[in-house]
């Protein structure tokens, strides 16, 4: 007779001291894990309502513009850096990670209309309404110095935006034209007009450097060549955009906030249609800026809310509000992905985590492999309805939230009318327009 | 000290083509033949790599700069996995891939096939490294491995596991049912007068004995040793483990038997007034109620794969029960007789039934169809399967086992072993080679090696769990407490797509809209420069796409067709072998 009966060691499967861990023994095999999906689906559903717990997006607000903030600058090389212009004429100078501000200068009259830190960080461009374009240094002065700009260029008519080169000492500047300057020089290299007015905003690619992008009032966006007289091309819209951003990793696409509530994406070899329109503002959005990642942008709006959305989504991800909040005139998403900032109306700059239910600060091992983990569970689930209905619920303000449904109300009807048309009318004569194209009017070159 | 030596040896004095020394671990030549097989390493890809990382070495020695000494690494590549061990963790087969998918949908399916295939490899290869194996026993030449009694096998194997073969004689209170906890550390004795004990069976340590002073008909663990259910005379009541009364549930009346649904934190009950009830003993609620009008229902068990209740039935009949419909799921005449007893196994493909006829019938769950039909001169009362498939079966006072029963006809049992007074509970001890058997005469603990799983998952049900273990368990195994919504057949439905629902939404979207956003586009041609766009060019191109789209209709058509014919063929080929077969009638053809 052979005969092998199962005898386990215990010291194979208890710890030896009170000091050790436990030991877990694993096996993977699917046949002890019954139950697998709905297990799953649970614990997804599990992550997704905590997800929902967690959400406490607001950090920080930094108060103490004395009138409403106007333009933002990112340090190009400190992350705890954040420069920020008001109404009356004041810069700021923060230090985000002790929310405390360490440096006030009185840059210009009238409003600050656009602020930009120079690639290496040392000095920043401010423009004002007093027509003028100010170069400051980064480091405040010494003890007993005035605070004196670098330099001073008195411009023939107010500047309405900056934006600086990536590499070389180039700024470009707009208001009724486009200017493109030198550093050393006080008259601008080139001018670039369309039989426009004015220009709102003015930005260079990130990747092809020499590349522009404007915004202009007659409800176009032009694109500029640096080495060419004339400008490339524009789309005009059917409303006019405020403010542009490139994405940073697919630098031929750019995102532009427009005054009709939405955010178009474009391709900029293909303006004939935008890659994608982005709704659910319910009000003019003012100013757009990408995440350093390329995959997400966030909007300030005048409804009040800032809003995160997917560069490829339609709708927003997640969207911020707080009762104190004003219409929010410009928005930045830090350089390490983490946060948001927004300046508003009513003279504050506001702090948010950029994903709201993130936990911050230092992370165990075994923390980190849980979020992983929940991370994974909450994607491969999204398409659930419970699990939908949870992630996507939003707390709104009242009128947000009435107005929303307004502008459904009013889409609708539109369609309905849309498509009477096209039921009573002889076929093929009603043709159908996508949405993409329906804010196009036309593109020049 | 003695391998690294060797190895050096080998390497520096002979020539290249010398094999290495034989290793303990290597084939040896003469093990037989179907066992090399089973561990032959996965095709081809291995001896690929071998080979790129030869090239890769002599490339090295040629630079003289990279590569320190000459020896080669003796097992190169990933260690070679069998086919069996992979199959093993397959969930589910490769999505097909339509031709004309979008990309993006694409990539995302690709990488989650590459993800599960890498994450079944892995899982595979952590299943070599599992510590312990399973047990076995083999007689000698022409000695029946039923013949052996208990006494024997306690004496040849090692102390520990000869305490696990042991009576308790309690005559008094008798019969008993029997309950092992998840983790099979614990043990619940019932006794039809009243006894109730329950023990921690391995160190022999009594936890708390009561005596009902009422007939007990059913004991059961809930979710862990903390807790159990007992089906008393009247009502059903729960007790915790130092034996003090917690509840007293009086919405379940005459229980006669009971089944816990460890997932689902459900107790399913079944009672003389032929109700089937559910309670939810995380919220203490009662979950469901069905009058199942079929009488006296003292037959149940549950299938661990979905958490389906079976019950069954004096006219013969064993009928499926989900929480969530009224009427039985699936209701099969197994017996001619009544239904006496019913087991499940652990995958939920085999349902063992046994009958008033004195017939073992063994159905294959899945498809609701016959497999084999045994029959049993004493008839079974009492069945109980294992966690690798033993069958133990109670006929009057010898319980025996036997396995395989699904897949080869069993002739004899595999043990037996006959006990006082006739049996009344049994039930395989999880992870433990041990059958506990409770009869008039008390409990018996049988060894039958080979019946438990060797190796446990400690984050499921640890035997050797500590407190504190058992209290973070608890705590994660009631946050993820399956709705009693979920129970269906197929527990994998809710990871299926929900085309139902899809088709409805599209169906409406379409009338909303006046017409359908997903329809092909109509082929527009790209305007092309130099003289590329002119009319012809532009009807070739044309052409060109409706030709492709026209040869994807006819392909696809093709494929239908063949599949109908091979189908039929098929068909066809089983009827001839079925017609093969030579009836009584054959002899009056001509």
């Amino acid at each position: 007779m052979k005969v092998k009966v199962l005898s386990r060691n215990p010291d194979d499967y208890v710890r030896e001291t009170k000091l050790d861990i436990q030991r877990v023994p694993r096996n993977y095999d699917p046949s002890l894990h019954p139950f697998e999906v709905s297990r799953e689906y649970t614990r997804a559903l599990n992550a997704t309502k905590l997800e929902r717990v967690f959400a406490k997006p607001f950090l920080a607000s930094l108060d103490g513009h004395r009138d409403g903030v106007n333009c933002m600058a990112k340090h190009t090389k400190s992350l705890s850096t954040l420069l920020s212009g008001s109404c009356d004429g004041e810069v700021k100078m923060w230090n985000l990670t002790k929310h405390e501000c360490v440096r006030t200068l009185q840059a210009h009259e009238g409003f600050v209309r656009g602020m930009v830190v120079r690639y290496c960080g040392t000095s920043f461009f401010t423009v004002g309404d007093d027509k003028t374009i100010k170069q400051w240094k980064m480091e405040a002065p010494g003890y007993g110095e005035a605070e004196e700009p670098l330099n001073t260029i008195l411009g023939k008519t107010v500047f309405t935006g900056l934006d600086h080169h990536q590499k070389e000492a180039v700024f470009a500047t707009c208001g009724q034209q486009v200017d493109i300057w030198d550093e050393q020089r006080s008259s601008p290299i080139r001018s670039f007009t369309w039989g426009v007015d004015s220009f709102s905003s003015v930005r260079f690619n990130p990747v092809e450097t020499e590349l522009l992008a404007s915004c202009a009032s007659d409800r176009s966006i032009v694109l500029y060549d640096m080495r060419e007289s004339a400008p490339l091309k524009k789309v005009i819209m059917t409303m006019r955009s405020n403010t542009l951003c490139w994405n940073p990793m697919e630098a031929y696409h750019f995102t532009c906030a427009n005054e009709d509530y939405n955010l178009y994406t474009y391709d900029m070899r293909n303006l004939d249609r935008p890659f994608m329109v982005h709704m659910d503002h319910v009000s003019a959005v003012l100013d757009v800026d990408y995440s350093p990642t390329g995959r997400e942008f966030v909007s300030a709006s005048f409804d009040k809310t800032i809003r995160i959305f997917q560069n490829d989504g339609g709708h927003s991800r997640e969207v911020y509000h707080t009762k104190r909040m004003q219409h929010v005139i410009c928005v930045k998403w830090s350089a390490d992905n983490k946060y948001i900032l927004s300046g508003s109306d009513e003279m504050n700059i506001r702090l948010w985590k950029a994903n709201a239910a993130e936990k911050l600060g230092v992370l165990a091992p075994r923390e980190k492999q849980a979020i992983n983990y929940n991370q994974k569970l909450k994607e491969k689930f999204q398409h659930h309805p419970q699990v939908r209905r949870i992630a996507h619920h939003r707390h709104l303000p009242k009128n947000i939230y009435h107005q929303t449904k307004e502008l459904r109300i009013m889409k609708e009807a539109r369609k309905r009318k849309e498509r009477n048309v096209r039921k009573h009318s002889r076929p093929g004569t009603v043709s159908v327009v996508s949405e993409k194209e329906k804010h196009v009017v036309t593109v020049v070159k | 000290m003695a391998s690294p030596g060797e190895e050096a040896t080998g390497d520096s004095h002979v020539g290249k083509n010398k094999k290495p020394p034989a290793r303990y671990w290597q084939e040896l030549p003469d093990k037989g033949k179907d066992e090399k097989d089973e561990e032959k390493p996965l095709p081809q890809k291995d001896q690929q790599t071998q080979k790129a990382k030869k090239r890769k070495q002599q490339e090295d020695q040629r630079d003289g700069k990279k590569f320190v000494s000459g020896k080669s690494d003796p097992f190169p590549g990933p260690a070679p996995l069998s086919k069996e061990r992979v199959q093993k963790f397959k969930r589910k087969d490769k999505a097909k891939r339509p031709r004309n998918q979008h990309f993006k949908l694409r990539d995302i399916m690709k990488r989650s096939d590459e993800a599960s295939e890498m994450s079944q490899k892995q899982a595979a290869r952590f299943d070599i490294l599992l510590p312990e194996d399973a047990g076995f026993l083999e007689g000698d030449e022409d000695e029946d491995t039923c013949t052996i009694s208990q006494e024997d096998i306690a004496e040849a194997v090692d102390i520990t596991s000869g305490t696990k073969y042991f009576n308790l004689k309690l005559s008094q209170f008798g019969p008993y049912r029997v309950d092992y906890t998840k983790t099979g550390r614990h043990l619940l004795l019932g006794g039809r007068r009243g006894h109730v004990a329950c023990i921690d069976w391995q160190s022999k340590h009594l936890m708390c004995e009561i005596n009902v002073m009422e007939s007990v008909n059913d004991v059961k663990w809930l979710h862990s040793e903390a807790m159990y259910a007992v089906a008393q005379k009247k009502w059903l009541y729960i007790y915790d483990s130092n034996g003090i009364e917690l509840h007293c549930i009086r919405k379940f009346n005459d229980v006669l038997r009971m089944q816990f649904l460890p997932y689902h934190f459900l107790l399913a009950t079944a009672s003389a007034t032929s109700f089937l009830q559910y309670l939810d003993v995380s919220v203490g609620k009662e979950v469901a109620a069905f009058c199942t009008k079929m009488g006296r229902l003292d037959v149940m068990c549950q299938n661990p794969h979905n958490a389906i209740i079976h019950l069954g039935h004096p006219n013969g009949t064993v009928t499926l029960w989900s929480p969530n419909q009224k009427e039985a799921l699936v209701k099969m005449l197994c017996h001619q007789g009544g239904v006496r007893s019913v087991t499940v196994d652990k995958t939920g493909t085999y349902m063992v039934t046994s009958g008033l006829d004195k017939k073992l019938k063994v159905y294959d769950i899945r498809a609701f169809k016959p497999l084999k039909s045994y029959f049993l001169p004493a008839g079974a009362s009492c069945l109980s399967l294992s966690q690798r498939g033993l069958l133990s079966a109670a006929t009057g006072d010898v319980v025996q086992v036997y396995r395989d029963v699904w897949s080869a006809p069993v002739t004899k049992p595999y043990m037996a072993h006959r006990v006082r007074g006739s049996v009344w509970g049994l039930h395989f001890c999880p992870f433990e080679d041990v059958l506990g058997v409770g009869h008039g005469d008390g409990f018996t603990s049988m060894l039958v090696p080979g019946a438990g799983e060797p190796n446990f998952d400690g984050l499921d049900a640890n035997p050797y769990r500590s407190a504190k273990q058992r209290q973070e368990w608890e705590v994660k195994a009631l946050l993820e407490k399956i709705q009693p919504e979920l129970i269906s057949l197929d527990p994998t439905e809710l990871g299926y797509v929900d085309r139902a629902t899809f088709e409805q939404r599209h169906q409406d979207r379409v009338q909303a809209l006046g017409y359908d956003p997903l329809a092909k586009e109509k082929f527009v041609p790209k305007y092309k420069k130099k003289g590329r766009s002119s009319a012809g060019a532009v009807e070739r191109r044309k052409k060109q796409v409706a030709h492709e789209d026209q040869r994807d209709e006819i392909r696809k058509t093709v494929e239908d067709k063949m599949k109908m014919e091979k189908e039929t063929k098929e068909r066809a080929k089983k009827k001839a072998a079925l017609s093969n077969q030579k009836s009584a009638l054959d002899r009056f053809k001509k």
